[in-house]
């Protein structure tokens, strides 16, 4: 073999080329857009340079010094750009209330001013006299916040700038991640419990019964989430066919509660997901010599033990995959949850589409969404290292 | 006599398709017993239904006086080597050899103590802490064959456990499986379609033939007196010759063929057409015209094997193949000879 040309390192390159410009368009830009979103602040410091430089001189107590006033004062007359004015607004009323009217104001006494080192903002408007308003001002103009960040765990920063938790009042999203999690767990666990004999079951068959068991479980993969999600709408519902089932067989009296809570969440899910453990479990097991399970017999092992030592053992690797990517794609359920849970069954992405879709608070949005994969990217990092582990066949 | 495997009258069919027919066998406690026979044969379901994988259609299977029939598989106490040997491959060869000692509960010193000795016995000790994937093949077909002896069953079975290796280490594991048999007294059945394997391992031979057993022998009766033209024809190379018997009284017979009266062995009844099976070995070339056995030929062909001769012989209508040793001459092709042999040599057999 001769070393690769030049030419032939550009054609390789020149292949990779497609796949590289895809991933970065559609998978490190918006996940690094995601990223800056919830650490990024920056809404006032354009509109305030000179101020945000000044603003070092200041100890926090007090009225700052003359010359951050002036500074603000040449910022506030220089400001060109309204809507980037705006969002600075926008910012800082939402850290004290009455932003608003006082910069309005402020600005306007700033461009009509003569001599901005003598102009007294006190006298513009009184609010200026107050520490609290120039104190959100210093807060705001640092570039980069973990203000988001904190606040998807619902921690804060108090007014000395240590992390305090938010108050039990507006405190959710812990509740919330935390409700995730049982919820995916919970998908993961039955789903190992259903998928495992299916998929054991599927490996012993053959021919037409096999292909029938896959198809049975690649169907909901081919059909659209909405669409299976409504046709759980359909069988849940009150006067749904379980319902109406149970009720024919006199199981039960009146309707059982099956929508809008978290079992039907959970058996909607499950239904969804199902395929993501079959099919991992399966493909492990066809590679299971046929012989093992006779043997292990005429070894002695009844069918229980030889399951529990050889069987279970073998398939373990597709069931760790199975559960991780169960898992790792439950806790970023949306539409199920949001269609047959009840108030108290959604699930973090709600909050997330909440506040990108509700209130364009992309801050928050991208902070959730990265605790969403750094959660993700630790189950992964443990699994490498559990499947890496001499216990498991494959990992060597 | 009490029979330790007895098979009574056991049919197996698939479907519309008879594997096993009617089929009687009797193994003692100790004896080493091959299944012989072509690809197809039953071989393979004879043994699974004695390991408890298959249930007869009808009859009945029994160890040591009980039938076993319908005991299922981990019940019945018979290590089994398969094929293609069948080791966990997520287990240590220690625990492979562990796993039927800890099925029967024993003591955890205990197992660690017999495991030990077992693997010493086949030399395998070193190797006890690799997983199977590290071994050669004939480390793992000693590590099953460990696995299947550890726990002292009463029945050892073998599907043609050394078709998987290379002629060398095929023939030095037969012998190694032979000796344990010896040490040990195991009572051993054998599937192999490997004729020398099967004569120069087995107690008797059990010959298969379309579900039937044709013939069931020591290896010297099978391959000496074979009952059937099937048996004469599936182990080792021999001629058969048609005749018509002539005279026939005890265990003789004369036999005519072509102008030749030959006298052979053979119960048979006198005016009757038979076949005679007669070793290629068996046959002695001379050039001088013997008193009896002696057919006049003509060498037709000569191959060169090395350390033998195979010769071609035409007398009239009749073609022989005959072996001739290196030592005893050369027979150049056109050469007019006597082919002659004892009449102990040659079988008749009912065609
Ligand atoms: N589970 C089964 N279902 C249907 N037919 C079977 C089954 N098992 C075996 N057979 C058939 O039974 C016949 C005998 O099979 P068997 O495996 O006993 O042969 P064998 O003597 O062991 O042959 P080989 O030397 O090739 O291993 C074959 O024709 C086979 O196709
Ligand atoms: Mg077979």
């Amino acid at each position: 073999m001769s070393r690769p040309s030049i030419r032939d390192r550009a054609w390789a390159a020149a292949l990779v080329a497609p796949l590289v410009l895809f991933l970065v368009l559609f998978f490190v830009w918006p996940l690094w857009t995601m990223v800056t979103a919830s650490v990024v602040d920056d809404a006032v410091t354009k509109v305030l340079p000179r101020t945000a430089a000044a603003m070092a001189q200041w100890d926090g107590n007090d009225l700052p010094p003359p010359a951050v006033q002036t500074a603000f004062a040449e910022d506030l007359r220089s400001a060109e750009d309204q809507q980037a004015l705006g969002e600075a607004v926008r910012r800082l009323n939402s850290a004290v209330s009455g932003f608003r009217t006082l910069l309005s104001r402020t600005v306007t006494a700033a461009r009509e001013a003569a001599d901005l080192a003598s102009l007294d903002l006190a006298a513009i408007d009184r609010r200026w006299s107050d520490p609290r308003f120039w104190r959100a001002i210093r807060d705001a103009v640092p570039p980069y916040t973990d203000r988001n960040l904190l606040a998807a765990l619902d921690l804060k920063r108090d007014a000395s700038g240590n992390i305090t938790a938010e108050d039990p009042g507006t405190a959710a999203n812990r509740v919330i991640m935390l409700r995730t999690f049982v919820i995916a767990g919970t998908v993961t666990l039955v789903c190992a419990l259903i998928g495992l004999p299916y998929a054991m079951l599927a490996a012993s068959a053959s021919g037409l019964v096999r292909a029938l068991l896959l198809l049975a479980v690649l169907l909901p993969l081919w059909t659209s989430l909405l669409v299976r999600t409504a046709a759980w709408f359909i069988l849940l519902q009150q006067e749904g066919l379980i319902n109406d089932a149970l009720m024919a067989i006199g199981l039960i009296d009146g309707p059982l509660p099956l929508i809008f809570n978290r079992l039907g969440v959970i058996i909607a899910m499950t239904h969804v997901l199902l395929p993501f453990m079959v099919l991992p479990i399966y493909s492990v097991l066809i590679a299971v010599p046929r012989n093992l399970m006779p043997a292990a017999a005429s070894l002695g092992a009844g069918p229980l033990r030889a399951f529990w030592r050889v069987l279970l053992p073998l398939a373990m690797p597709g069931l760790m995959s199975g559960c991780l990517l169960v898992f790792m794609v439950a806790i970023g359920y949306y539409i199920t949850p949001a269609l047959v849970g009840g108030a108290n069954d959604q699930m973090i992405s709600s909050v997330i589409a909440f506040y990108a879709l509700g209130t364009a608070n992309w801050g928050m949005a991208g902070a959730l969404g990265l605790i969403l994969l750094a959660v993700t990217l630790l189950l992964y990092v443990v699994y490498g290292r559990l499947s890496r582990s001499p216990q498991l066949p494959g990992g060597a | 006599m009490g029979a330790f495997i007895a098979f009574k009258n056991v049919t197996k069919k698939f479907g519309a398709l008879t594997v096993v027919d009617n089929l009687d066998l009797e193994i003692a406690k100790g004896e080493f017993v091959s299944l012989l026979g072509p690809s197809g044969s039953g071989k393979t379901t004879l043994l699974m239904m004695l390991a408890g994988f298959e249930r007869p259609t009808s009859g009945e299977i029994f160890l040591d006086g009980k039938p076993i029939t319908h005991l299922p598989p981990h019940r019945r106490q018979m290590g089994m080597v398969f094929q293609n040997y069948a080791l966990f491959p997520h287990m240590t060869v220690a625990e492979n050899v562990a796993f039927p000692l800890e099925m029967q509960r024993v003591p955890r010193a205990e197992i660690v103590r017999r495991v030990e000795r077992a693997l010493d016995m086949v030399r395998l000790g070193a190797l006890k802490d690799r997983k199977p994937s590290q071994l050669s093949g004939g480390q793992q077909q000693r590590v099953a064959l460990t696995r299947a002896l550890v726990f002292e069953p009463d029945v050892i079975l073998m599907d043609e456990p050394l078709g998987a290796l290379d002629k060398q280490l095929r023939e030095h594991m037969q012998l190694e499986i032979r000796d344990l048999h010896r040490r040990l007294g195991l009572t051993i059945v054998f599937v192999t379609h490997d004729q020398s394997e099967a004569l120069t391992m087995s107690d008797r031979i059990a010959v298969f033939n379309a579900g039937k057993i044709e013939q069931i022998d020591t290896p010297q009766m099978v391959y000496d007196r074979p009952r059937t033209r099937f048996v004469a024809e599936f182990i080792g190379e021999t001629n058969l010759v048609a005749g018509k018997v002539v005279d026939a009284g005890g265990e003789r017979a004369v036999v005519r063929v072509g102008d030749a009266a030959l006298s052979v062995c053979g119960n048979v009844q006198p005016g009757r057409d038979v076949s005679l099976s007669l070793r290629p070995e068996r046959i002695r070339l001379g050039s001088t015209p013997a008193a009896a056995n002696a057919l006049p030929v003509t060498v037709a062909d000569c191959i060169y094997h090395g350390d033998h001769m195979r010769l071609v012989l035409k007398s009239g209508s009749l073609e022989l193949v005959a072996r001739a040793e290196r030592l005893a001459g050369d027979w150049p092709v056109g050469t007019e000879a006597v082919a002659s042999f004892d009449p102990q040599d040659c079988t008749v057999l009912a065609s």
